[in-house]
Formats: structure tokens, C-alpha cells, sequence
């Protein structure tokens, strides 16, 4: 599948970026486990943040494609800042547009698509993740208020100095569950300290516990009670996103190892030149290009309105095992160098792992992918 | 104010390159890119725009059909407008026959202001702006690191080795800019999409009223006969201190002639 001119160009520009501004930095963001505040802001400069979005909230008036285009360039250098990123666009901002009122819209989105502020969504509790329609987090109505109690584990995004808000999901009945926008700041509403996190080190990730948190009743993000359907929506074009960020990293590690094995040299020769290297290295291109046909396929028919649910399950599961499966060779491409946390591969291996398990493990891209068979 | 840019496709400097069997760079093999270099020139000219001069940017291109791609960054960048040449009896021109090329283009667009990237990431000779000043036959500033104007001067600081120097050049003029002049902006995608709206003229030699045997490789007046690969970098001189480390550097720089 040949991608538009204006998206390659999109490509370059951002290709551009990652190395010139990410790469330099990210390494030490990701030792000291800080926020790269600096990368974000000029990620919203250059409009990432806003590429799926509309231009009358300031978006770019791309569409998912473009953000997955963005999402894998970013990722080939680095993953933290391209889960920055997707989260904030896919989990953060894309609820507020697709199922706020206009009040929410021009209240919050303008920030957001800009990239000066960041959202975040809280779904995952400590005890329901993969099955989180069993979320326990309360909200009840008094007066033009809502009262909410619970807590949220694993959330993205949710405690920079320039996140404005998480939408989290909760019981707002018997069986019925809802989506509400909870402002950061808000009194009861605590954001744990940072998790020690395997890789997606210089990524921000809180537990959130909300201790009769009040915010207004028009707070409510979409129609009561649709909570469930709107976030399985919203994992479902999110998972796009992820399968492109994984292809990102699966094709960085096919960078990264191709450069070595033309430099590293080993009883007299390259190690390129040794068939068991150069094999590794063609299955891995072959793995990054099939990942890459399955998000630009899944991304073309979520753009065309089609059904695309399976299509981004099947991307998702295959661009993230494969991610790991190339990260795993990469490094040991690299041999003890590529257990070495300066070189980029040791940060692919750390970061790939997730990726089988946000945004919806692998085990329920099975089940959605045979559910979709009669199964 | 009109404003002309000259922008350059050029190998990707981080690729490998190759040489024809002429000797010249095989552009085809190797994927291209607008040099960095001339993001700067494109940059400083979209920011005379935004510090409050009415300006009208044309970005300006000589180089085989694939340079229609530094033209639309270039576009996506700021620039208004943009002008290819492209002919056939162009490969292998040199910076004579580039000059010449580039000074007919920017006479026929009509410019107030030439801006140049220092050198071309590729050839680097850092020869076209005074050339092409010189065919325009209006003054040049080279180096800038920073720019300004009222529309009428051009006030320029030049950053070399020696000196800091601020000199004003009365329009029209050439100028050109160093990497230290402001980091070139990443277009945005609305910026990218824009930029294919925005005109793209292509002129031959025959619009611009050049005779195909000034230009090319036969007309060129410099001939390549020999290409070597960089010699691999050798180790350099560790000096350990045993108490005479000072005495020994000193000795080293002398032999190097850096005393
Ligand atoms: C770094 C990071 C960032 C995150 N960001 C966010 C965020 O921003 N917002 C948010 O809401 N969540 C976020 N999450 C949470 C993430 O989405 C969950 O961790 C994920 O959905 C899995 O849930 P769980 O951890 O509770 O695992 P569980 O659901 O407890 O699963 C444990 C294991 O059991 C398997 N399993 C569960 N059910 C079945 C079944 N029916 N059949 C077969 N196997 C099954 C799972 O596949 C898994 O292997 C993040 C997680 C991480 C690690």
C-alpha cells in the first residue's frame, strides 16, 4: 500500500524530528525517568498532537493514518515519547471530541490538539483490567454534582505539570457504566507517585485514587450509561495507533541492527557476513513491513467508515509480538553491547514488552479476532 | 519585499554515496533530501515575514525532477511560491554554469533579496552566492547568523572566526546564512498539505533564454578525475600525565604547527 505524497512528507518531517530533537536526549529522560517536557512542547508546535482532529479545534485535519504515520517514526527512535503521544491523542483527546458536547469541545480540546495540555484516560482499577467492564470506581449524582470514589491503576499521562484532565470511567448505576471528566486538581483527586516502570521509562504513569471527588454533573463525557461502549471504541481505533507504534519499534531495531552487523566485525568479517546474522536481520525487515500492511490497513478502512474492529485487532496483536520477537534479535545482534542500556536496542527490548499487554493484551486481540469468526 | 530562496536537493548526507562513471554523484541511487543547510536560508526568510515585513517568498530550485520534493518542503516550511529548473542538458553543471543558471531564474522571478544556505551539504564549496551576487551584480553578505530589515536595508551580523561584525547592505542583495542563524522549523502536516496547493512554475533552459552549451558537464570549466573514499580515521594521541603532560602537549601542538 503506497501512502499519499503529503504523508510521506509528514513522514520525513517527523522522521527529521526524532532524530535531531528526540534522539539526542531521550537517553538520558530515560535513565533519570523524566519527562521530556521540552520534546513534548515542540511535538505540539509542529502540530502532532493535533493531526486526527479538525482544524476548528486547531487540529491538522489529518486523519489516523496520519497519526500512525507520526506514531511509527517516532517509535523507530523512541517509545516513550510516541506513548506520549498516543495516549494523548487516542485515550486523552479523541473521547472529548467524539462524544463531548460543544461545551466540552471548545472547553477543553483547543489545549489539548495543541499539545499544551495532556489528558488522560482512567479505565484500568488495580483489580479489572482485561475485564474492565467489572470497574468498581462509583460515581453518584447529588445535586448538579458528581460524587466519585475509587481507584484507577497504570494511567497514562495522568500526573505531568501539564495534564488538565482524566476521563475515567465508573459505576453510575446497577450495571451501567460511565465515562466523567475529572479536571486535575480537583479536591479528592490524588495522583500516586510514578510507577518504576521496565521500559516507557521517560513515559508518565500514575494509580489515581479519587476520594469523594465532586465535579459538576455536566461533567459527564458522552450519554450515561454508554460508558462501556464508548471506551471499547475508543480502544479499538487505539489499538491502530499501538500497532503502528510497534511497527515504529520493530523497524528501529531493524535499523539499529543493520548498521551493526555491517560495522561489528567478528572472526575477520562483519558479522553481516555470516548468514545466521543476515537472516535474522531479512526476517526482521520481512516482520516490520507485514506489521506495517496490517495498521495501514486496518487505519484505510477506520478512515473509509468501514468495519474495522478485527482488522485492528489482527494489527495490533501481530505488529506487537512481532515487535518483541525483533527486539529480542536486535539485542542479541548486539551481542553484550545490546544489554547496555546506552544502546537503543537494550531500550527497544525494555519498551517492546508492553506493548502485548496496554491498550488490550494479546490474549483479547484473540478473543475479538474470534469472536469476529462465530467463536 | 520579494524574497528568493535558493534551495538544493542533495543526497542524504547519512546515505551511501555513489559515483557515476562520470565521475559525478549518482543523484538517483542515493534517496535526496533539501539540504539542511538551505532550511536555514528557508527559515530565515519565512521569519523576516513574521517579524513584520510584508514579504513574498519564492523558493527556487535547479535540479532533476526528484528536486520537486526539496521545492515542496521548502513550500511546507513558509515559503509562497516555487520555480524549478529542470532540463535535460543540466546534469553535471558546475558552480559557473550553476550560477548562471540561478542568476537568469532570480532576474526573470525579480527578487529585493537573495537568501543562500552557507554551503550545499553535498559539493560544500560555499562559491554560488558570490557568484550569483556577482552575476546580479548587486553586493553579498556572507555568514549571516542573524537577520533583519526595514525593507529597504538589510542589517546583517556576521559571526567568524576572529570577529563579530554588523554591517547593513542596502537592497536589492544576496545573502547568506550559517546553521547558528536559528533551528529550521519541522512543517506541520496542515503546513504540508498547504504546500501542494501552493504554485510550482518548471522553466527550461529555453524560458530562461540560456544556451544549452554554456551549461552540463562539457561546459563546465572543472573536471573530476579521481574520486577516493575518506581515509578511515586514525587513532589519535593519548597523552598520559606523568607530571609532564603540559611540556608534552605543548610539544604536540608544536609539531603540529598549532603553536
Ligand atoms: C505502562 C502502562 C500504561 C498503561 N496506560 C493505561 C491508561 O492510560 N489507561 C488505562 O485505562 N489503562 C492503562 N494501562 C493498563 C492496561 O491497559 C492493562 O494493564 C491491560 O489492559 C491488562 O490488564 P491487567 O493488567 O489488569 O491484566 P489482567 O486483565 O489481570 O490480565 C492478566 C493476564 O490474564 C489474561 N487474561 C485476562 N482475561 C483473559 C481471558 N478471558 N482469556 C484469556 N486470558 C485472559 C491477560 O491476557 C493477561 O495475560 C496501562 C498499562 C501499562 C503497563
Amino acid at each position: 500500500m503506497q501512502l499519499t505524497e503529503e504523508l510521506e512528507a509528514l513522514r520525513a518531517s517527523v522522521r527529521d524530528f526524532a532524530r535531531e530533537v528526540v534522539a539526542p536526549v531521550i537517553a538520558g529522560h530515560y535513565e533519570q525517568h523524566t519527562f521530556p517536557y521540552e520534546i513534548v512542547r515542540q511535538m505540539g508546535k509542529m502540530g502532532l498532537f493535533g493531526l486526527p482532529f479538525p482544524e476548528e479545534y486547531g487540529g491538522m485535519g489529518g486523519d489516523y493514518l496520519a497519526l500512525g504515520v507520526a506514531l511509527e517514526e517516532l517509535a523507530r527512535v523512541d517509545s516513550s515519547v510516541a506513548i506520549t503521544l498516543e495516549a494523548a491523542v487516542s485515550l486523552g483527546a479523541m473521547p472529548i471530541y467524539r462524544y463531548g458536547t460543544a461545551e466540552q469541545k471548545q472547553r477543553w480540546l483547543p489545549a489539548l490538539v495543541s499539545g499544551e495540555a495532556l489528558a488522560g484516560f482512567g479505565l484500568t482499577e488495580p483489580g479489572f483490567g482485561s475485564d474492565a467492564g467489572g470497574t468498581q470506581t462509583r460515581a453518584v449524582l447529588d445535586g448538579d454534582e458528581w460524587v466519585i470514589n475509587g481507584s484507577k491503576a497504570f494511567i497514562t499521562n495522568s500526573g505531568t505539570d501539564i495534564t488538565s484532565l482524566v476521563t475515567v470511567t465508573a459505576l453510575t448505576g446497577p450495571d451501567e457504566i460511565s465515562a466523567i471528566v475529572v479536571p486535575s486538581g480537583t479536591p479528592g483527586f490524588e495522583v500516586g507517585p510514578g510507577y518504576s516502570k521496565v521500559g516507557w521509562c521517560a513515559s508518565d504513569t500514575h494509580p489515581l485514587h479519587l476520594d469523594d471527588v465532586r465535579v459538576p454533573a455536566a461533567n459527564l463525557l458522552g450519554q450515561r450509561g454508554r460508558g462501556f461502549a464508548q471506551f471499547l471504541h475508543t480502544l479499538d481505533e487505539g489499538r491502530i495507533a499501538i500497532a503502528a507504534l510497534a511497527t515504529g519499534l520493530a523497524q528501529g531495531c531493524v535499523d539499529e541492527s543493520v548498521a551493526y552487523a555491517k560495522e561489528r566485525r567478528a572472526f575477520g568479517r562483519a558479522i553481516g557476513d555470516f548468514q545466521a546474522i543476515s537472516f535474522k536481520l531479512a526476517d526482521m525487515r520481512t516482520r516490520a513491513h507485514t506489521a506495517r500492511l496490517a495498521w495501514h490497513d486496518a487505519a484505510a478502512r477506520l478512515v473509509a467508515g468501514q468495519d474495522f474492529k478485527q482488522y485492528a485487532a489482527m494489527a495490533k496483536l501481530h505488529a506487537s509480538e512481532i515487535a518483541v520477537t525483533n527486539a529480542r534479535e536486535a539485542t542479541q545482534i548486539h551481542g553484550g553491547y545490546g544489554f547496555m542500556n546506552e544502546y537503543p536496542v537494550a531500550r527497544f527490548w525494555r519498551d517492546a514488552k508492553v506493548l502485548e499487554i496496554g491498550e488490550g493484551t494479546s490474549e483479547i486481540q484473540r478473543m475479538v479476532i474470534a469472536r469476529d469468526m462465530g467463536l | 519585499m520579494k524574497i528568493v530562496v535558493l534551495v538544493k536537493h542533495v543526497p542524504e548526507p547519512t546515505a551511501a554515496w555513489r559515483f557515476a562513471d562520470d565521475l559525478t554523484l549518482d543523484r538517483s541511487a542515493v534517496e535526496g533530501r533539501l539540504s539542511q543547510l538551505d532550511e536555514y536560508a528557508v527559515e530565515q526568510a519565512v521569519r523576516l515575514g513574521e517579524a513584520g515585513v510584508p514579504v513574498e517568498i519564492t523558493c527556487l530550485t535547479m535540479g532533476p525532477a526528484p528536486a520537486a520534493d526539496a521545492l515542496r518542503k521548502a513550500l511546507a516550511m513558509g515559503g509562497d511560491r516555487g520555480v524549478h529548473v529542470l532540463d535535460d542538458a543540466l546534469p553535471g553543471s558546475d558552480v559557473l554554469a550553476t550560477s548562471l543558471v540561478l542568476a537568469k531564474a532570480v532576474q526573470r522571478i525579480g527578487f529585493d533579496l537573495v537568501v543562500c544556505g552557507m554551503a550545499s551539504t553535498d559539493a560544500e564549496m560555499s562559491v554560488v552566492p558570490a557568484m550569483v551576487a556577482d552575476r546580479l551584480g548587486v553586493p553579498q553578505a556572507s555568514n549571516a547568523a542573524e537577520l533583519g530589515t526595514d525593507g529597504t536595508t538589510l542589517t546583517v551580523r556576521r559571526e567568524t572566526d576572529s570577529a563579530t561584525e554588523e554591517i547593513a547592505v542596502t537592497l536589492p542583495a544576496v545573502v547568506s546564512v550559517t546553521d547558528q542563524s536559528g533551528e529550521p522549523r519541522y512543517p506541520a502536516f496542515k503546513a504540508i498539505m498547504a504546500a501542494r496547493k501552493k504554485p510550482v512554475q518548471t522553466w527550461s533552459l529555453a524560458d530562461l533564454g540560456i544556451d544549452a552549451a554554456d551549461v552540463g558537464l562539457a561546459a563546465s570549466a572543472t573536471v573530476v578525475e579521481d574520486t577516493q573514499p575518506r581515509p578511515p580515521r586514525a587513532a589519535g594521541t593519548v597523552i598520559v600525565d606523568d607530571g609532564d603532560a603540559a611540556g608534552r602537549l605543548a610539544e604536540y601542538l608544536a609539531t603540529a604547527s598549532f603553536l
